[in-house]
């Protein structure tokens, strides 16, 4: 039995609590909150022991282990305040929002010989674990290309009154979304050398970013892309999607399932074949003792249950490999601040090129030259704004 | 109840097995006729309760049935809330608190009012809960929902977190505001029945997986079965074919031969599969019989 504590009642930290309670090597010794209403209910419905202030918890309640499902921001120090008493941490991911405290924490738990997981859980999704296996095997052979992506339903409409909205706390698809497949990526193809091409849009938030794009390098000329998109309502759910392109196959994976092609080339695995292969959930997904909402939610604490009890600091998704993927997200953030890397040495002449207009005009019949030059004006004034501000943000650095 | 139940997986883009299929499926019934169509297939073919979740497309099925009670005497819905979706979006859009607010009814604002402040204040969630329910169920006025589901999204939330009482408030408040009989959903099976008998719900409806190949089925395929033969409960079982991993005849023969299943909920796109399913269900089972 160990004993752990939940900290922050969102909607991960609730899970995490559902899932934790119902597990039979954990004893639920506390939850903490900083609402006092979220918490008196649970209080009061299920004997839960509460504290709203996490200093108290960690100084009055015997733990073994915490589960911080807090705003990004306060990963830090909440994190560091459990490692200075020896605790066990299972921290939500992203891991925390500055490269050189995720370094720290990774260090200072190494040398404290104690069991660490970031909440990466898609690493622990059947069909994403079966694309480490073939990659490992040299199924497809030597990769060199992969697409990231991720897509869903957040941020919909110019609102939303949570911390997810705010720059300050880690809010952004940025963090919330692109950090899976980046995570994924760094699991299949190692740590990237650099990015580029980096874009980070709003589309209705103010201060944060709601689609990221990337160009992602490694070592030996592979390269990756990273496309991730929160503002997508055509999608039920969130999807988080693979593609590798090999030099002996492809792979197309999602959580659901698999989709392998193996050229005559591939060095075939045992239960598959050449040309198309597919594998889905239903073959690919081991039990779990508790179902709340996806297997890989239960299977991830389940190992960091069982690598708590055992000590077991050895592990899938521990703070140094959360380290590399958080260092990651903090280059595309660098990179985004630069704009673009190439830029033409002559202002564009027209919106568009000659021949599409015509194209266009042929096709419609409506568009006129007048209307396309009011445009053409519109256009370069908007450039000529964005060129000034570029201008003065490069002369503000260079200062 | 009748032993063979239509569900609605399929008209809302839910495919357990492939993200692409899902898609296709959303695109097919995006258009509520597609949706009616099916229903009107099932129908034809003898299934007449059509158990659903509280998806808002949902309500312009209700509409339609309500709208020609001719056509389709003796069509029961059985609805399940809540349609989880739309609560976990808005949760990470607006906070646990600002979510519930927001799935307040309109309607009905002096009693929404006092019930949801003085539970609010006493931090007695009975008034939001029963609340919320009504506010799932105003789609369904008029039509005959002889058993109120709750999902199992929110079924093994509660029973993971040890929240019992909500298990006995949803049931009181589904029997006597709506003369229905509570039914759960569960993917916990062996977990959700001893605490169901212990808040004192007695014979209780549930749905759950039961396939031959175990998929999930938590807790273990042994203890399923234990539950099965041993376990005062009425099942009905749900995944039937495991999302497709199992041949269709196999799936049913296997789950038709387990003791005290009352009724298997399962889905369909055309007519082909409606009456191949129905016929190798009444292969094994009297449909005309119900449970």
């Amino acid at each position: 039995m160990i004993k752990v504590a939940v900290v922050g009642l969102g909607k991960m930290g609730m899970s995490h609590l559902a899932m934790l309670n119902a597990h039979p090597q954990v004893e639920l010794a506390a939850v903490c909150d900083a609402s006092g209403y979220v918490l008196g209910v649970l209080e009061k419905y299920t004997g839960v022991k509460t504290f709203t202030d996490y200093d108290t918890m960690l100084r009055d309640q015997p733990l073994d282990a915490v589960v911080i499902a807090t705003p990004s921001r306060s990963h830090a120090p909440m994190v560091e305040a459990a490692l200075d008493r020896g605790l066990h941490v299972f921290c939500e991911k992203p891991f925390t929002l500055n490269p050189a405290d995720s370094q720290r924490l990774a260090e200072l738990a190494r040398e404290r010989g104690l069991v660490t997981q970031v909440g990466y859980h898609n690493r622990f999704v059947g069909a994403f674990r079966e694309v480490k296996r073939l990659l490992d095997a040299g199924a497809i052979g030597t990769v060199t290309h992969a697409l990231g992506e991720a897509y869903g339903p957040v941020v919909l409409k110019p609102r939303g009154g949570t911390w997810r909205s705010r720059r300050s706390e880690g809010g952004g698809c940025l963090h919330d979304y692109a950090a899976h497949p980046i995570d994924l990526l760094a699991w299949y193809m190692g740590e990237p050398t650099g990015v580029g091409g980096t874009a980070l849009n709003s589309i209705f938030s103010r201060e944060i970013d709601d689609e990221v794009f990337s160009t992602l390098y490694f070592d030996g000329g592979k390269t990756a892309q990273i496309s991730a998109n929160w503002s997508d309502e055509s999608q039920r759910k969130m999807t988080t999607r693979i593609t590798l392109w090999g030099t002996t196959g492809r792979i197309y994976v999602d959580r659901q399932e698999c989709q392998v092609y193996l050229r005559d080339t591939a060095v075939v695995p045992d239960r598959y074949d050449h040309g198309w292969n597919v594998r889905y959930t239903t073959d690919l997904t081991e039990p779990v003792w508790f179902y709340l909402r996806g297997e890989e939610y239960s299977a991830q604490l389940a190992s960091f249950v069982e690598r708590a009890g055992s000590g077991t600091t050895e592990g899938l998704n521990d703070f140094a490999s959360a380290t590399a993927t958080d260092a990651v997200i903090n280059l595309l953030i660098t990179d985004a601040a630069k704009g673009a890397s190439t830029s033409r040495t002559t202002p564009p002449t027209s919106p568009t090129s000659p021949a599409a207009i015509s194209g266009a005009a042929r096709r419609s019949g409506v568009v006129r030259a007048q209307q396309w030059r009011k445009l053409a004006t519109r256009l370069a004034g908007r450039a000529r704004v964005r060129g000034t501000r570029a201008i003065k943000t490069m002369r503000q650095r260079s200062s | 109840m009748d032993r063979l139940l239509f569900g609605d997986n399929q008209f809302f883009g839910v495919n357990h097995m492939s993200e692409e299929k899902a898609r296709a499926q959303a695109m097919r019934f995006q258009d509520i006729g597609s949706v009616i169509n099916v229903l009107d297939m099932a129908y034809d073919d003898g299934i007449r309760t059509f158990m659903c979740t509280t998806h808002e497309r949902i309500a312009l099925v209700c509409d339609h049935v309500r709208a020609s009670p001719d056509r389709y005497t003796g069509f029961t819905f059985f609805p399940g809330m809540p349609y989880a979706h739309k609560y976990a979006n808005a949760i990470t859009e607006d906070g646990m608190l600002g979510a519930v607010r927001r799935f307040l009814p309109n309607e009905g604002l002096l009693d929404a009012a006092v019930r949801g402040t003085a539970s609010v204040a006493k931090k007695d969630i009975e008034g939001l809960v029963t609340l919320l329910i009504d506010a799932e169920m105003k789609m369904f006025e008029g039509l005959s929902t002889p058993v109120i589901f709750l999902q199992n999204v929110v079924v093994d939330l509660l029973l993971g977190l040890g929240f019992k009482d909500a298990f006995a408030i949803f049931a009181n408040h589904v029997e006597k505001r709506y003369g229905a009989e509570p039914g759960f959903m569960t993917m916990n099976l062996p977990a959700l029945l001893p605490v169901l008998e212990a808040v004192g719900i007695d014979n209780p409806i549930v749905c759950c997986n039961i396939n031959k190949i175990g998929f999930r089925m938590s807790g273990g395929f042994e203890a399923y079965q234990e539950c099965l033969s041993e376990r005062r409960f009425r099942a009905i079982a749900m995944s039937v074919l495991a999302s497709g991993a199992i041949p269709a005849a196999e799936a049913i023969e296997w789950v038709c031969s387990q003791p005290n299943i009352e009724a298997i909920v399962f889905g369909a796109s055309s007519r082909a599969n409606i009456r191949n399913t129905r016929d190798l269900v009444a292969r094994h089972w009297d449909l005309s019989r119900r449970a």
